[in-house]
């Protein structure tokens, strides 16, 4: 009997285990996203040096479009200014994003990007994102959102349009306001 | 169809006690069914629900397919439809396919190795009767306001998190309780079989049935924890604000998928080694020949369980992953073909110039080997990663896994049960009406399922409730298949019920000339305890 005890207690021990493990992939997902740029992730704040540090192709023109997806009960509008821009590699552009809050009340809101095709995604290069921050809109106020970015010049031959897409979504409450 | 075994003196003991009437069963229904820790009882509970799970499983697909032998809508609103093709699929799998395998398991284990009863009685007790309660809240959802879950079986976020029903808490209770149940299963299993082996019974001689559900049994403790992780997930981003699979809060919805599909791909697996064990029982007795290639089986089917672990991303191909990926799990894909064709080459050489007889069984394994085998080849196209972006989504998928699920894994549990029938109820099955129930299914499912590769190859798409007018006839074709298909399964009704009171000829210890196994070594119907001094193996 105690040797069933101790197996018993064993494969208890892997089931806890594997469903830790199940968890465990979040953050793991995450990290390999975050590395390989796969899922359209797109980096983080890029260093704008690491841009004067790459010469500009002014051989190549790559079409970046802008897409916006406002989530689903959020009544806000997200609009570029422009719908597509033809861009040099290592080119640094300015970009701007218009944001209205039409519901009555006041709320934050968050954008995420993405990147279309996803092999694109670690060589369109943001210096400056309203993604990187909330945005808080009072009801009825409007925002111009500013974006300013670079395309790598690495970014493979076969690429020649680029797509970012931000989805707005609402934030539950405006508590880091200060 | 003599016993031949009335010189052993454990039988004739065995038989000496069922004459006296004292097997020691629990008097009253309470306490014979409810409160019962006897792993015959439980098996036979376990194998009646899966039975009953299948009829209302089979109803529901009766239904998806009625509403689309005619394109157009004819019968059902699409959101009942979608709960019809999810609900059908939660209950194949979880409800009918897994519990039957775990019925089969507490039935033959304990008698096929030398044990008295599973290791774990009254935790095989719980495991049981966690199910009905599972099952009852899972349907009970499709009555409320709003429906039941709609999502399909795979529940992808966002469709099951943002989208989904308000019942949807009810669903995810119930698979917690499914994955319970199973683990706890699968726990007893893996103890029984490590400690309780009578003297003699040495790994390499048990039985492949006991061999592949231990290496099944693996497979269930290390992925349902995963399936109870991700509904968690969905749970909490459902109602508590998580965001797990919410890009706005970070998340990622094809995370759901990569975490689901390390479920399940070893969940297919979970449902067809069993059948692998099953259908190498029942090959040797009627070809009367030893097992091909005893011990390549039992490394096939470790290797087929640790590759399982290794191709979850198979089911993603469109996701966008990079191409290196997409190769690797090309490869491993196709990798398990190997150990899985080791096994259908060993069955054949096994029946080669054997002296085979076509009882029911033996036919329906013959199905088995047959239809498997090509629901294996659709499963390598689908591999291949290119053709997999036009076979995706469609009926092509539908007919490789039906395939692999019902005229495998179904037709095995089919064949399992008559081969084992006169074992578990000490009657033989009527013979003609066994016939006729393979026959018609043998035809019907191929009508069914066949077709819909055809329909996957043009391009109609899964879980549709209507569809383009070219694909009319193709479908109308397989609903008539469908319902043909659904109604044989009532033969089989009427065969069990026949043999469950006793209406026919009475077995013999060893009904089959060729079964070999300490299952045939006492009396049908088995007495109530068995190996209560362990068995002595030769």
């Amino acid at each position: 009997m105690a040797s069933s005890r101790r197996l018993v207690g064993g494969l208890c021990l892997v089931v806890f285990g594997m469903f830790g493990f199940g968890f465990a992939l979040v953050p793991l997902y995450q990290v390999f996203c975050d590395l390989t740029g796969l899922n359209g992730k797109t980096s983080n704040i890029v260093n704008a040096q690491a841009q004067s540090s790459q010469g500009i192709d002014i051989e190549r023109i790559v079409t970046v479009e802008f897409v916006t997806y406002i989530s689903k009960g959020m009544q806000w509008q997200l609009t570029p200014k422009v719908e597509q821009l033809k861009v040099h590699p290592g080119q640094m552009y300015e970009m701007e994003f218009i944001a209205t809050n039409l519901s009555a009340k006041d709320q934050v809101g968050q954008a995420v990007p993405s990147v279309s095709p996803g092999q694109g995604a670690n060589y369109l290069n943001k210096t400056e994102c309203f993604c990187f921050n909330q945005q808080p809109l009072a009801a009825g106020e409007t925002a111009t959102l500013p974006l300013r970015f670079f395309v790598d010049t690495e970014l493979p031959q076969d690429i020649s349009t680029l797509t970012l897409s931000y989805t707005l979504y609402e934030l539950p409450q405006p508590q880091q306001k200060g | 169809m003599s016993t031949g075994s009335a010189s052993n003196p454990l039988v004739s003991d065995a038989d000496e006690h069922i004459h006296e009437g004292h097997d020691h069963k629990p008097k009253g229904f309470l306490a014979r069914w409810v409160y019962t820790t006897n792993h015959k009882d439980i098996g036979s509970l376990y194998l009646l629900f899966s039975f009953a799970m299948f009829l209302t499983g089979g109803a529901m697909a009766m239904v998806i397919r009625a509403e689309l032998f005619q394109p157009g809508l004819q019968l059902l609103e699409p959101n009942f439809f979608n709960q019809m093709t999810t609900v059908h699929g939660l209950i194949m799998v979880f409800g009918a396919v897994m519990p039957a395998f775990v019925g089969l398991a507490n039935w033959m284990i304990p008698v096929m190795i030398g044990a008295p009863d599973m290791a774990l009685p009254r935790m095989n007790n719980w495991s049981f009767w966690i199910l009905p309660f599972a099952f009852s809240l899972m349907l009970m959802t499709l009555f409320m306001e709003g429906g039941g879950p709609n999502f399909g079986w795979t529940f992808y976020a966002p469709l099951s998190t943002k989208y989904s029903p308000d019942s949807t808490a009810l669903f995810v209770f119930a698979v917690h309780l499914m994955g319970i149940s199973s683990i706890m299963g699968a726990i007893n299993v893996i103890v029984t079989i490590v400690n309780l082996r009578a003297p003699g019974m040495t790994m390499m001689k048990l039985p492949l049935f006991v061999w592949t559900w231990l290496i099944t049994a693996f497979l269930l403790i290390a992925v349902m924890p995963v399936l109870a992780g991700v509904v968690t997930m969905v749970l909490t981003d459902k109602y508590f604000g998580t965001s797990f699979f919410d890009a706005a809060g970070g998340g990622d919805p094809v995370m759901f998928q990569h975490i689901f599909w390390f479920f399940g791909h070893p969940e297919v697996y979970i449902m067809i080694l069993p059948s692998f064990g099953i259908i190498s029982a029942i090959v040797p007795t009627f070809s009367r020949k030893p097992l091909f290639g005893y011990a390549s089986m039992v490394y096939a089917t470790a290797s087929i369980a640790g590759l399982s672990f290794l191709v979850w991303a198979h089911h993603m191909f469109t996701t966008g992953m990079p191409v290196a990926a997409e190769l690797f799990f090309m490869y491993c894909t196709m990798l398990i073909s190997i150990p899985t064709g080791v096994k259908v080459f060993n069955w054949v050489a096994t029946m080669w110039r054997g002296s085979l007889t076509f009882e029911v069984p033996m036919l329906f394994a013959i199905a088995f080997i047959v239809l498997f085998t090509i629901g294996g080849f659709s499963g390598l196209m689908l591999a291949i990663t290119p053709v997999d972006f036009q076979y995706h989504d469609t009926y092509f998928v539908v007919a490789h896994f039906h395939y692999v699920l019902v005229s495998g894994a179904i037709f095995s549990i089919m064949a399992a049960s008559y081969y084992w029938l006169p074992k578990w109820t000490g009657y033989m099955y009527d013979e003609g009406l066994a016939k006729w129930h393979f026959w018609c299914s043998l035809i019907s499912v191929n009508v069914l399922f066949f077709p819909m590769h055809f329909l996957g190859l043009a391009g109609m798409p899964r879980r549709i409730p209507d569809y383009a007018l070219q694909f009319a006839n193709v479908n109308a074709v397989v609903s008539l298949g469908g319902f043909a298909f659904g109604l044989s399964q009532l033969i089989f009704l009427v065969v069990v019920i026949k043999c469950m009171r006793g209406k026919g000829e009475r077995a013999a210890a060893k009904p089959w000339e060729g079964a070999e196994g300490l299952e045939w070594e006492m009396p049908s119907p088995a007495p109530y305890h068995t190996h209560t001094t362990p068995p002595e193996i030769k």
